[in-house]
This record gives structure tokens, C-alpha cells and sequence, in this order.
């Protein structure tokens, strides 16, 4: 039920896009959603996108793991001095 | 090859972090699709060995009632056209399943198409709406959207942070820190978990093996430090406030009421039923009862591992009598399944 990659509207016509998850297309709704424009990336569970990614973050490229873990360990580290 | 160096950066701080512990650890995540990365990449083998990554009720299939389930095999037998999600359809219950009843059933992918088909009917249209916060308000959406009249639908919704209330009240599993779904987490936002992050380490996480890894050891560092609290690892899909649309089309067509869980007894406010203004599509209105009696394979455990007490392959049916064509219970059923995603990505039984 849970399609865990994003996927990039590629044709919208009101409430329905299609959706392409790397070359696979999904009719989607997109109801559940505010401002969906074409080109945007979503994450799309049981035939509705239920949220928007940017494209940097939809692809999850090494600069995102790296912004991901520094972000965990800033939000770790009140006093502690970075151990790693 | 990058990512393999930036697995391995984070597995080494994990195993500096386990190393300051002088216990056991568990952490426990509530989330099929997480079961899912954990197995397919094998990440327990790198976790230390006083690590445990414990799989919970995360798969909502799993958790529906097999009297949820009767109550739709039931309805298909009555003349009613019933649809439900493929992970549905073929578990099995004391009543038979969906897959093999007497009656027109339909595998459908959103409540979007139980829509379109009771459109195209004459007959009532049964729609068996299984899932947690994720899909709740796709079916929120359809009954907001004056559905045909003769849609209806049984709500086996159920809701995330309820049973994770529940499990550490319980006690029962003793769990350190919660892994907190990414899609759940995507419709619901942080505030829903702080009551149990006030008493519990909680690591909201996406399913890439770098993000649980993350998780763990933000979830470990907080353990170690005697801390608890909630972190957003997933920020890249979770804002604070959730998707405030799927928020308010999920209160308005829902409340909150008691359910029991399979493998769980009731669990307080943890279901959604249909608000009063939708009541002529609630499944009742059409005579459809969900009986909570009915029980569960006597031999399957997925009661237990739904619990995080079992492992799949602590269940001597695992791979032998069941497996995914021949399945027993829902855990081995649902691809969000424990045991079917052992039995798939974990190298068979
Ligand atoms: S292996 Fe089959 S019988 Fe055993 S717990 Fe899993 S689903 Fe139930």
C-alpha cells in the first residue's frame, strides 16, 4: 500500500495527476494536497499524494545524507561535545 | 559507493554509541514499509549485539480483525459488491477470506476506485477501508466528496500513536525508543507524538537504510544520555504541523473510538469510526457488524510479533505450512507483512 519513492507530476488536470515514478506513470489524486503544479515531487500512498518533496530531496543524494546526519546531531548535541 | 561509505560512517558511530551502554537496548518501530528496508538490506547484522531493532504493529493489515474481515466476507456473500486493497483480500479468517468467498469482490488501489465503482453499480457497494493516519484521509476525501448512496464503507482505520501509548504503558515488550513511521508521521506531524516522546526517545524516520540507521543512533544517543524527546530525521517529507488538508478531511469525517487490534485487546480512541453527518455510509446503516470475537489461526503467532514479543521465525509454521501462496495468517499476506517480508527479503525460511 505504502510506495516509499517519490514520484514527478508530469500532467495535471485538476484534482488528477499523472505520476511518473521512474519511467512507471500512476494516475494520482492529488486532493489531499495544496498548490500541485507540474514538476513537482510527491510522495503518492494508495493513489493520493500526500506530500511534496523538493527535487534535491526527492532524489536523496549524498549532500542530503550529510545535511540529514548533521541535522540530527545538531538537534542531538545540546552540551555534548561531537563525539564522531 | 558513496552511500556504501556513508552506511558505514553511521553504523561506526552507532557501535561507538552501543559501546558506552552496558545493557540491552530495544528500539522498536511501528512502520511495514521500515520492516521492509531493516530486512531487504540485512541492517540488524550491522547493528551491535546489544542492539535490538524490534519490529512492531506497523503493517495495518496485519492489525485488522479477523471479524473485520468476516464482516466484509460476509457482506460478499450477501449480495454486496466488496472492495478492498489487495494485501486484504487474501487473508485468511475462520470465515474463509475475500479471495475465496461466494460472492463479486474487487481488488482496488484507493477508495477512489470503490467510488467509481459503486457509480457504475447498481447494487450496494461495500468498501473495506484498511490502514492507519497514511490513508485514512484518502477515505476521508471520497466521503467528504458526496459518494454515490449506495457506498458504503466499514472504517478499519486505525490510528499510530495510540498502540505506541499502549505498548510502552503495557510494558509487556520493553522498549527503549520508537522508530515513528515516515508516512504516518507525513499526515500527523510531531505534536501527536509528544506525549510519548515526554517518556520515550522517539526518531521520526524515512525508508531509505540510511535514514533508519540515522534513527537508531539518534534513538541510542538519547538512550545513553538518559534523554527522551522527539527528533524529525525525515524532514525532507515531514513538516511539524503534518498535511493540513489530510488533517482536516480526517477530522471532519472521522472521531475517534475504542478498537481492539489483532493480537491486542481494545485500545482506547485508537479507531476511526464514521462521524454521525456520514452515517449513511457507514457499513451499519447497511447491516454490516464487525464481530470481535471471532479469533485467529490457534497455531500463528502474529499476535505476538505484532506485539514485538516473536519473530517470525519463532513460529514453527514460518516457511513450512506457511508461506506467501499458502499464507495462515495476515503477517504472511500483507507486503507489509513481518513474515512475508521475511520470507521475501530476508533469504526464505
Ligand atoms: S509464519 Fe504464518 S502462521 Fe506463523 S506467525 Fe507468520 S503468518 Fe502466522
Amino acid at each position: 500500500m505504502c510506495l516509499a519513492i517519490p514520484g514527478k507530476i508530469v500532467e495535471l488536470q485538476g484534482d488528477r495527476a499523472i505520476v511518473d515514478f521512474g519511467g512507471v506513470k500512476q494516475e494520482v489524486d492529488v486532493s489531499l494536497l495544496e498548490d500541485v503544479k507540474e514538476g513537482d515531487w510527491v510522495i503518492v500512498h494508495t493513489g493520493f499524494a500526500i506530500q511534496k518533496l523538493s527535487e534535491e530531496e526527492a532524489k536523496a543524494s549524498l549532500e542530503v545524507w550529510e545535511e540529514v546526519l548533521k541535522h540530527v546531531e545538531e538537534e542531538l548535541k545540546h552540551g555534548e561535545a561531537e563525539d564522531g | 559507493m558513496e552511500r556504501r561509505r556513508m552506511v558505514e560512517r553511521i553504523v561506526r558511530r552507532i557501535h561507538r554509541e552501543a559501546e558506552k551502554l552496558d545493557r540491552e537496548v530495544s528500539i522498536m518501530h511501528v512502520c511495514g514499509s521500515h520492516e521492509r528496508t531493516v530486512v531487504e538490506h540485512g541492517l540488524r547484522s550491522l547493528l551491535p549485539e546489544n542492539v535490538r531493532l524490534v519490529c512492531g504493529p506497523g503493517c495495518p493489515v496485519c492489525v485488522t480483525t479477523a471479524g473485520e474481515l468476516a464482516a466484509a466476507i460476509e457482506a460478499a456473500e450477501d449480495g454486496m459488491v466488496v472492495c478492498a486493497f489487495g494485501d486484504v483480500y487474501r487473508v485468511p479468517t475462520p470465515r474463509g477470506s475475500l479471495s475465496s468467498c461466494d460472492g463479486d469482490v474487487r481488488v482496488v488501489q484507493s477508495a477512489r476506485q470503490a467510488e467509481q465503482i459503486a457509480e457504475s453499480e447498481d447494487r450496494d457497494v461495500l468498501y473495506l477501508a484498511v490502514g492507519f493516519e497514511t490513508t485514512a484521509p484518502t477515505t476521508a476525501a471520497v466521503l467528504l466528496d458526496d459518494p454515490p448512496s449506495n457506498l458504503y464503507v466499514l472504517s478499519a482505520h486505525r490510528l499510530i500513536p495510540p498502540v505506541m501509548e499502549w505498548l510502552l504503558e503495557q510494558g509487556e515488550c520493553e522498549i527503549d525508543a520508537f522508530i515513528c513511521p515516515g508516512h504516518v508521521s507525513t499526515i500527523i506531524g510531531e505534536r501527536p507524538y509528544e506525549p510519548i516522546a515526554e517518556r520515550a526517545p522517539c526518531v521520526i524516520a524515512g525508508f531509505e537504510p540510511e535514514d533508519v540507521l540515522i534513527a537508531v543512533l539518534a534513538c541510542l544517543r538519547m538512550v545513553r544520555r538518559g534523554e527522551t524527546g522527539l527528533v524529525n530525521e525525515y524532514t525532507r517529507a515531514v513538516r511539524p504541523e503534518g498535511n493540513r488538508v489530510a488533517l482536516r478531511a480526517m477530522e471532519r469525517a472521522f472521531e475517534p473510538e475504542d478498537r481492539p487490534w489483532r493480537g491486542f485487546p481494545t485500545i482506547p480512541e485508537s479507531g476511526l469510526a464514521l462521524r454521525e453527518e456520514l452515517s449513511e455510509h457507514d457499513a451499519s446503516e447497511a447491516g454490516i457488524e464487525p464481530d470481535f470475537s471471532i479469533g485467529a489461526h490457534e497455531r500463528c503467532i502474529c499476535d505476538r510479533i505484532l506485539r514485538g514479543l516473536a519473530t517470525p521465525e519463532d513460529c514453527p509454521l514460518f516457511g513450512r505450512e506457511c508461506t506467501p501462496t499458502n499464507p495462515v495468517g495476515p503477517c504472511m499476506v500483507s507486503e507489509e507483512g513481518p513474515c512475508f517480508i521475511k520470507y521475501r527479503f530476508g533469504g526464505g525460511a
